[in-house]
């Protein structure tokens, strides 16, 4: 079924939508990404964007109503997760596929110990008894860098700090030995030296054990220090992908750039820091053509009556920008 | 003029519980002996490892949680001393941002009502005059008016974060506790909230307090910074004499371990060594001895005190004596 060149996550033309009181909300639109094996794939945009709810996604958990996922595939290991029945996608869930949850108290119940809710998920995946599963609680909890490992497991989420309870999500993740792990900003409540050594568990896994990650984050050193490739979204779709390297040293797309240009640097000062003018659009009435046109410095005529495709200006590098067109793409503008 | 707020040596000691019976046997010393002051006008920021007290002491300074010692002062006077209308007072004048978005937000309440609520329970505006305050306030941090009506769940981290903040804003308060305010937002949303925070500021002269493990935004907000490691302050310095020639090496690994936005150098970045420390069974002598690079006997000794090495700038380490 799925050959060895295969990815092992394809998400094509994926939209979803929500239905609110205010209108329909177009999340995603025209979603397309592949993760390989042992691959980080590194996924960054604007708050708001879409990234949580592409994660969400494939592994169906946009609550509906209010919302649907109305078009597109998800394929894993070759098979489409959403035409799977509710009990073939539980066992992929937490077991194949995991997922570190982007505010850990949203997936930590405030009633339990952390000890019991990581004992939980150990005995899901492993037949092991009380002590050995405590044993392996703790291992857990030391390789994230957690003080006082044994004490934390009989403490309630709300007795630990906010970086703690993210570790503790991490562990328990991690303890899933998933093939393919989506993490939605799973360092944000981490300190620098915290955050260096989970990346570098991250990383460590990738490389020995071939897991595949789909890593969320807004904080461009971060992706820039561990991802292989990485996918730029704006305002409900993917608009440029592109190795790590070559999305640091040529973004193609304005909106890339000016993500880019806004890092604020700890060898620069600035009175005030950059930032691209122009607010988030509506996502229940996005702008029509590049939805990032109303905000682009460099729009041109197509720009706001044509959506751009995707173009390839180097290998492996894809942008949804009129500016990277061809002769051919010039041609299509004309004609419509 | 006079500091805004003035926190004199906060401790905050955590019973632990152990066994079936959850007898007490030792504590957490989660602040221990931690004194600062925030003028008008400033910001501070606070920065330290995950689990070091920084919430904690916010939320000692917000007196959402009583010291087991030490005192907190708003303009002079003790918080813990106020009554009736002075109280409700402080109250509007003192807000916060939550490290936590999920768990601060109601999540039966409209935006609406969350962001107004400050100005209903202050009794500042209430009506059509309350909606267009709470819009203006939504755009101000880059949300939209559709966004009024909706609840928290149906909104991305980010912009669950900004709710908090226009909540925290809204009533115009003297004092304002940012916990990782900014942490779930991208840089170009992130730069917008932090200039209109800085313009606030500029305007009106308020003070802030600022946690964030973020240097750079630290950095670029505060005049000030106080760096903490293990419930206690281990360097304070003006922002840019401290980024310029850290004393601390705990400070010094700090800014070793920021990833660097450039894929072409990924630099093994400099890792503090030795076991992560535990909050409980304190190390002996200098807290931060078991991991120092720098380590020399006294270290293992004698606690070292906070003393000032340049002018303005303090350390707490024996490298210095
Ligand atoms: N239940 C819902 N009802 C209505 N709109 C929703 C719902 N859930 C998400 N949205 C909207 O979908 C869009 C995408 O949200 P998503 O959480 O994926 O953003 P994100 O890219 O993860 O942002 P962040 O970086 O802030 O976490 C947002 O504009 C959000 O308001
Ligand atoms: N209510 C509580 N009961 C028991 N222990 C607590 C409680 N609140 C905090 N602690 C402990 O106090 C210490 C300091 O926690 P705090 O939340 O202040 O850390 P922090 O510096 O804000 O960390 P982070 O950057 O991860 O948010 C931690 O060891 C935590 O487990
Ligand atoms: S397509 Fe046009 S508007 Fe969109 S980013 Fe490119 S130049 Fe700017
Ligand atoms: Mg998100
Ligand atoms: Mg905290």
């Amino acid at each position: 079924m799925s050959g060895p060149n295969e990815p092992l996550l394809e998400v094509r033309d994926l939209a979803v939508q929500f239905f609110t009181y205010q209108g329909t909300v177009r999340a995603l639109e025209g979603v397309s990404l592949s993760v390989a094996r042992g691959e980080i794939m590194g996924l960054v945009g604007e708050t708001g964007c879409g990234k949580s709810v592409l994660a969400r996604s494939v592994l169906r958990l946009i609550a509906d109503p209010p919302g649907k996922i109305t078009a597109g595939a998800i394929r894993f290991k070759g098979r489409d997760l959403l035409t799977l029945s509710r009990r073939e996608m539980r066992r992929i869930r937490g077991n194949e596929i995991s997922m570190i949850f982007q505010e850990p108290m949203s997936s930590l119940n405030p009633v339990f110990t952390v000890g019991s809710q990581m004992l939980e998920v150990v005995a899901l995946h492993q037949a092991v008894g009380r002590e050995e599963g405590r044993r392996i609680c703790v291992e857990m909890l030391r390789q994230v860098k957690m003080p006082d490992a044994e004490q934390v497991l009989a403490k309630y989420p709300h007795e630990l700090s906010g970086g703690m309870r993210q570790r503790v999500m991490i562990a328990m993740e991690l303890s899933c030995r998933p093939d393919l792990l989506l993490a939605d900003e799973p360092t944000t409540a981490l300190d620098v030296t915290v955050q260096a050594q989970v990346l570098a568990i991250l990383e460590g896994l990738t490389r020995q054990r071939g897991v595949a990650v789909l890593f969320i984050s807004h904080d461009l050193g971060v992706i820039a220090q561990l991802c292989d490739r990485v996918a730029v979204m704006y305002a409900g779709g993917i608009i440029e992908t592109a190795p790590a390297g070559a999305i640091f040293a040529a973004p193609r797309h304005p909106y890339t750039r000016g993500l880019l240009h806004a890092i604020p640097r700890i060898a620069a000062r600035q009175e005030s820091l950059a930032v691209i003018p122009g607010s988030v659009p509506s996502l229940v009435d996005p702008p029509p053509g590049c939805r990032f046109h109303p905000r682009c410095a460099e729009r041109f005529f197509p720009c706001d009556r044509v959506v751009p495709p995707f173009y390839e200006p180097a290998p492996g590098h894809r942008v949804a920008c009129h500016l990277h067109a061809g002769e051919e793409g010039r041609r299509s503008w004309e004609r419509s | 003029m006079g500091a805004v707020v003035e926190a004199q040596n906060l401790i905050k000691h955590f019973p632990i519980r152990s066994g079936f019976l959850g007898r007490r046997v030792a504590y957490l010393k989660a602040v221990d002996g931690v004194s600062f002051s925030v003028e008008r006008g400033e910001t501070l920021g606070l920065v330290g490892e995950s689990g070091c007290g920084k919430t904690t002491v916010g939320h000692l300074v917000l007196n959402l949680l009583t010291p087991d010692r030490g005192s907190v002062r708003f303009k002079g006077v003790d918080v813990r001393h106020l009554r009736g209308k002075a109280l409700r007072a402080l109250r509007r004048n003192i807000q916060v941002v939550f490290q936590d978005p999920h768990s601060s937000l109601d999540p039966r309440m409209l935006v609406k009502k969350t962001v107004g609520a400050p100005l209903a329970v202050n009794r500042l505006a209430r009506g059509a005059e309350l909606v267009q305050r709470v819009k203006a306030m939504l755009a101000e941090v880059g949300l939209n008016e559709e966004h009024v009506y909706r609840y928290p769940h149906e909104f991305s981290g980010g912009q669950r974060q900004r709710i908090g903040i226009a909540r925290a804003l809204i009533t115009g308060p003297e004092f304002v506790v940012f916990d990782e305010p900014t942490s779930a937002l991208d840089v170009s949303v992130q730069a917008q909230i932090l200039n209109l925070v800085k313009e606030l500021q500029r305007r009106h002269g308020y003070a802030y307090l600022f946690i964030s493990h973020d240097l750079g935004v630290v950095k670029h907000m505060s005049h000030r910074i106080a760096v903490m490691y293990l419930g206690i302050i281990v360097e304070t310095a003006a922002s840019d004499s401290l980024f310029a020639a850290p004393l601390h090496p705990y400070t010094r690994a700090l800014m070793n371990a920021l990833p660097e936005p450039d894929p072409a150098r990924r630099t093994m970045r400099a890792l503090l060594a030795g076991d992560v420390p535990s909050p409980v069974h304190l190390p002996p002598g200098c807290r931060f001895h078991p991991r120092c690079p720098e380590v020399q006997g006294i270290c293992t000794q004698r606690a070292p005190e906070l003393r000032e090495v340049k002018p303005g700038h303090r350390a707490a380490c024996h490298l210095y004596r």
